[in-house]
């Protein structure tokens, strides 16, 4: 179990008279919510899904647009990531024997559900398209399979924004119109660059383009979504998700500068730029991930805007319980 | 009054039984943890080894998926319902007291309360959990309470983060998820649950959900008459934002100060918000993507 408030990595960065308000409205510093029970598994199952879901439409866009390197390089690496990806998953199950069970039912309100199935559906569409880019067999069937893959591969990158964000964490909750954005930035930026790296340089231009894309994406979302979470971001700003958040920023902008320039020339370069957005993307979602845990244990971040809505509701309603409320506190 | 949730009585026709729960009565709580032991007996859940925790008499600090049963302990320097002037008087006493004395501890004279409150899962008529698991594990019985079934769960840990009170918990050394099953074994066997078998005071009951919330307005309007000013039923309101507990309470001060979310709501309420997002976000990528691919010349 988690200690609480003690170990907060912002420390003394707000007023003495707040931290101690804060103390006193809750339960000796407990957190009123669980933290998460997932492993470093799942932020790096988010780097992967995202990175082979982007990648299997680059391949199929990059077939359709006769550019047959590119696409042969980035279905396998599609099918890398996503071999890789329910592995992950399973790993960090509780009982990993039993991962047939996700796909017991089928739940619209639970993401990791849609989720399961999108994944079972992508993967399966993305090794045909990928063996028949490769070897040339089942060359019928990947005519069906490529553009599903493609097609799936999209909410395979997206969906995971919204499976954190369907929790009580409050950085996660407050961010849902935005973490499936920034996740898609992300997805963007990781296809982009891997292409990048494993294509040579005449034929890796889309890819550059898309790393190029995703990555300012992925700057200014993660900035838009700092400012709307408003006090609820302080996570982001202090402690590991603080300081994953910063390498995430400086390593995708010095990667987006150098996919622009220098890649386009120097394949030596272009791996350079490559290996530093796929470093800010993973870089991003753990910061993402390290940063719920930090809001969860905090009793403040769920007590404090639950209890803003409370006061609010009865300044406009009923004003009969508002007087004991100032006493307690006094 | 509204009882009705997804599932039940719905989905369970001529078989749906009247809507149970608790209502935990904090006012005439003595702490005994009777609750907490008799609970662990008839669920066989293992033992919570925080050991002494220095926060008054609690040695199980919050629920988790060896504890379906807290009591919490807060002492509070405060009357009960004593009108404002006598209250500051005697308080300003005390204190002079304790600093005349070293005396410290609240325990001892007299201007001091001591709340007490046995918590448990909320059996929330929006439930979260229920809403988020993706195996089908958590369901809603025919009582209208919800429960894990123990032989489907994976483990996979939705429900912990999604649970607005942090009640569910994954038991380490067997990866599951555990949590309050209000006794459904007990139930069929029209046997209350045995944590309110076990107490003492009767501040755990039982019963009719219908028939406790009415059962819960007479006491608190008959405290708050008695000059307990902040007595409040928590989570007796089906328009709140798990429209209303199977399991609620009555407070003396306000949720917060007992660990429990003044506020709380169904996270998937606005699961809605949430598909849209992913739905927009789903279409940039896919135009990105074909920007990228037929956007430039090579």
């Amino acid at each position: 179990m988690t200690g609480g408030s003690g170990g907060r990595p912002d420390g003394g960065r707000r007023s003495a008279t707040r931290e101690e308000g804060a103390t006193r409205r809750s339960y000796y510093g407990q957190p009123v919510i669980k933290q998460p029970v997932w492993a470093p598994e799942i932020p790096w199952y988010f780097f992967m899904g995202g990175l082979g879901g982007a990648s299997g439409g680059l391949a199929y866009l990059a077939g359709l647009r006769g550019s047959e390197l590119l696409a042969r390089r980035s279905w396998t690496i599609a099918l890398a990531a996503l071999t890789i990806s329910p592995v992950l998953l399973i790993k960090d199950l509780g009982r990993p024997e039993r991962f047939l069970n996700m796909l017991r039912m089928f739940k619209v309100t639970s993401p990791m559900s849609v989720g399961s199935w999108v994944l079972a559906a992508s993967g399966t569409t993305t090794a045909l398209a990928a063996l028949n880019s490769l070897t040339g067999r089942l060359s019928r069937l990947s005519r069906a399979g490529r553009p599903a893959a493609a097609a799936l591969g999209l909410p395979l990158a997206t969906y995971t924004g919204a499976l954190i964000a369907q929790t009580a964490v409050p950085v996660w909750h407050e961010a849902r119109r935005e973490l499936p954005a920034l996740f898609a930035a992300g997805a963007a930026t990781s296809a982009g660059a891997a292409a990048t790296v494993a294509t040579p340089v005449a034929d890796a231009a889309p890819a550059r383009r898309l790393a190029l894309l995703g990555a300012v994406a992925e700057l200014v979302l993660a900035r838009v979504m700092e400012r709307r979470l408003g006090e609820l971001a302080e996570p982001y700003h202090g402690g590991p998700s603080g300081a994953l958040s910063t390498a995430a920023r400086g390593s995708t902008a010095a990667g987006a500068l150098l996919v622009a320039t220098r890649a386009r020339r120097s394949r030596g370069a272009a791996i350079v730029a490559g290996s530093l957005l796929l470093t800010g993307a993973a870089c991003e979602r753990w910061s993402v991930f390290k940063a719920g845990f930090a809001s969860a244990s905090d009793p403040r971040y769920t007590i404090d805007p639950q209890r803003g809505r409370v006061t609010k509701r009865r300044a406009s309603g009923g004003a009969g319980v508002a007087a004991g409320e100032a006493a307690t506190d006094a | 009054m509204k009882l009705e949730t997804h599932a039940w009585p719905g989905s369970y026709g001529a078989e749906a039984k009247p809507r149970v729960g608790f209502f935990t009565d904090t006012s005439i709580c003595i702490g005994c943890k009777a609750c907490e032991v008799a609970c662990k007996e008839w669920n066989h859940v293992p033992e919570s080894s925080e050991g002494f925790t220095g926060h008054s008499y609690d040695n199980t600090v919050a629920l988790d998926a060896d504890t379906w049963r807290h009591v919490a302990f807060i002492e509070q320097r405060k009357e009960v319902g004593v009108d404002g002037a006598a209250s500051l008087a005697q308080s300003a006493s005390l204190d002079q007291l304790i600093d005349e004395t070293g005396l410290g501890t609240y325990q001892e004279g007299d201007g001091l309360r001591w709340l007490m409150a046995s918590d448990v899962c909320k059996h929330c008529t929006h439930a979260a959990c229920l809403e988020v698991c993706p195996t089908g594990a958590l369901f809603r019985t025919e009582f209208g309470t919800v429960v894990v079934q123990e032989d489907v769960c994976n483990g996979c840990g939705y429900c912990v983060p999604a649970c607005p009170f942090g009640v569910l918990d994954r038991r380490e050394e067997d990866g599951r998820v555990w949590k309050c099953t209000l006794c459904y074994d007990r139930l069929k066997d029209d046997r209350e649950p045995a944590c309110a078998q076990a107490c003492p005071t009767h501040s755990i009951q039982f019963g009719e959900l219908s028939e406790l919330r009415e059962r819960a307005q007479v006491r608190v309007e008959t405290l708050r008459d008695a000059g307990a000013e902040k007595a409040q039923l928590y989570l007796h309101d089906s328009d709140d934002g798990i429209g209303g507990a199977g399991a609620f309470f009555l407070l003396l001060d306000d949720p917060e100060v007992y660990g429990l979310p003044p506020d709380p709501v169904d996270t998937t309420h606005d699961i809605g918000t949430s598909w849209k997002a992913v739905g927009a976000a789903t279409a940039g990528l896919g135009l990105t993507l074909a920007a990228a691919v037929f956007g430039g010349r090579r």
